[in-house]
């Protein structure tokens, strides 16, 4: 299935819906390049706040390119560029001016593979909150305690937040990260495939988590699994060879989804 | 529609289809040898009609099952998912439709070889054959996946009720005019009434076969022509 011409993605908003979406990021026309090669096609998509927006597609159809673009993880390597508009309360975020510590303080993000520091649980999630944050260490404590709490973890680790991060159980590790994400009170929280490397019983610990914290934040999810994104998504994008092909309610895509190409691929006829 | 990149997946979908065509055919079988028993007053037919039910429900169960399974293993979504409930609800109602015809078959062994006039059980054969072109019809919308089909049966089902609506007046008269034919004359009754929703569980059909196909159920309402309740009050009245 090739398409030679960048084709309109089929956007449906929240229209059945009669609560007030408030666009947290909006995505504008956004051109993604590594060195020449054209990763993102002029994507447009919003995050609503209090949401959770799942990226799905095939790999390497521009879906963790695009969650890299909202933190400006990009800018740490080079030949790597963003041209259109991405906003964050309407401040444009890929503008040279743009502060990046402050950016990824309130765009956090969640990787695949769990990544604590090699330190002690409580260091993993005071680190973060001591970059930006002078307080004192009872105010700290509550912070780290409040952050695990968050994380669902607090319960396992309280007795033991002098042993080292690693060695935590994987799907500990991760909500550890989360934790760490969490701590420093970020606005917008990118999961880019938390649980592909965990077992089902810690993927419906994160699902449940995440879940749990999509009240409070702006949530992006890019994930394989298609049905954690039905499972846990209120929005469901689909992305094919650096396209938007279709956005819209996760209900709707995952029942009927406009475009053909959505449809092949929510039901396994791809390639 | 491509196939999935699981073969396995197909065959499972394929199956299912399969099985409710067969479980189809089975009741369209049903309904015809159960007005025909009851056309020839032939209980030796009646009863074989009576006893092959349980195919159908052997059916139905198998379908249930298969259902049950492939969800559990493939996690369908989209026109798979609704192909699958599909099935489901197919089978829920071609179920219906064979204990309607079990139920007609039943009434023909009640009789017990009584002989009123022909005439009385024209409007009722007649009704047979509209049900019989309808389910006929829509098997094939659901085996060929064409909506426009699965619409014409939705809206034929009208002509069903109206027909119902006349044989119900018409064997009331029967009965005024002497009474000897009320027991007979009431067990038609029953019979068109069997008859008669027969043809709407061939628009539930109908309605399936476009939900599979668009996913969204028909939004329009259905023309209906079924007053018998008011017929029967108005002429005894």
């Amino acid at each position: 299935m090739t398409v030679a011409a960048i084709t309109v993605p089929t956007v449906t908003h929240a229209l059945s819906q009669d609560e007030n979406l408030v666009e947290k990021v909006s995505v504008r026309n956004l051109d993604f390049f590594y060195g020449d090669h054209r990763a993102l096609k002029s994507i447009s998509v919003p995050l609503y706040h209090g949401k959770v927006t799942a990226f799905i597609g095939p790999s390497g159809c521009g879906k963790s390119t695009l969650l890299r673009v909202l933190n400006r993880m990009y800018d740490l390597y080079p030949n790597q560029r963003a041209t259109g508009h991405v906003t964050l309360d309407n401040a444009n975020i890929l503008s040279t001016s743009q502060d990046l510590n402050l950016l990824r303080a309130k765009v956090g993000m969640v990787f695949q593979k769990p990544t604590p520091f090699p330190m002690t649980i409580f260091e993993n999630v005071a680190f973060g909150i001591r970059l930006y944050e002078k307080m004192s260490k009872s105010e700290l404590e509550d912070r780290v305690r409040h952050a695990l709490e968050r994380a669902a973890l607090w319960d396992e680790v309280k007795d033991k937040l002098g042993a080292n991060g690693l060695s935590l159980s994987g799907g500990q590790q991760q909500r550890l990260c989360i934790a760490r994400t969490v701590a420093v009170r970020p606005e917008v929280i990118l999961f880019d495939e938390p649980c592909s490397a965990l077992d089902p019983i810690s993927t419906a610990k994160i699902e449940e988590l995440i879940d749990d914290l999509k009240d409070d934040y702006t949530i992006a999810i890019v994930t394989h699994n298609m049905q954690q994104a039905a499972r846990v998504s209120d929005f469901t994008a689909f992305m094919y060879l650096g396209e938007l092909v279709e956005f819209g309610e996760t209900t709707r895509i995952f029942t009927t989804p406009s475009d053909r190409r959505t449809q092949d691929y929510i039901t396994g006829r791809f390639g | 529609m491509t196939d999935h990149t699981m073969k396995a997946f197909d065959t499972d979908l394929q199956d299912l289809a399969r099985m409710v065509a067969e479980m189809g055919g089975l009741a369209e079988k049903q309904v015809a040898e159960s007005v025909d028993a009851l056309a020839k007053r032939d209980t030796a037919l009646a009863q074989r009609v009576s006893t092959s039910d349980a195919n159908i429900d052997a059916l139905q169960r198998e379908i249930e099952e298969r259902a049950v399974l492939t969800i559990a293993r493939r996690q369908p979504m989209a026109v798979d998912l609704r192909e699958i409930v599909g099935a489901l609800r197919l089978a829920n109602d071609l179920e219906r439709i064979g204990d309607l015809a079990k139920n007609i078959a039943k009434r023909v062994l009640a009789l017990n070889g009584e002989f009123p006039p022909p005439k009385l059980i024209r409007g009722v054969e007649h009704m047979t054959d509209l049900v019989l072109q309808q389910m006929k019809l829509v098997l094939d919308a659901y085996g060929r996946r064409d909506d426009s089909k699965a619409m014409a049966v939705w809206r034929g089902d009208e002509q069903i009720d109206a027909v119902c609506t006349s044989v119900f007046r018409e064997l009331l008269t029967y009965m005024m005019e002497d009474p000897r034919n009320i027991t007979f004359c009431i067990h038609l009754m029953f019979c068109a009434k069997n008859i008669e929703r027969m043809g709407d569980h061939a628009t539930n059909i109908a309605e399936t076969v476009h939900y599979i196909i668009e996913g969204h159920p028909i939004v329009d309402q259905r023309p209906k022509g079924d007053t018998t309740t008011i017929a029967a009050l108005r002429t005894a009245g």
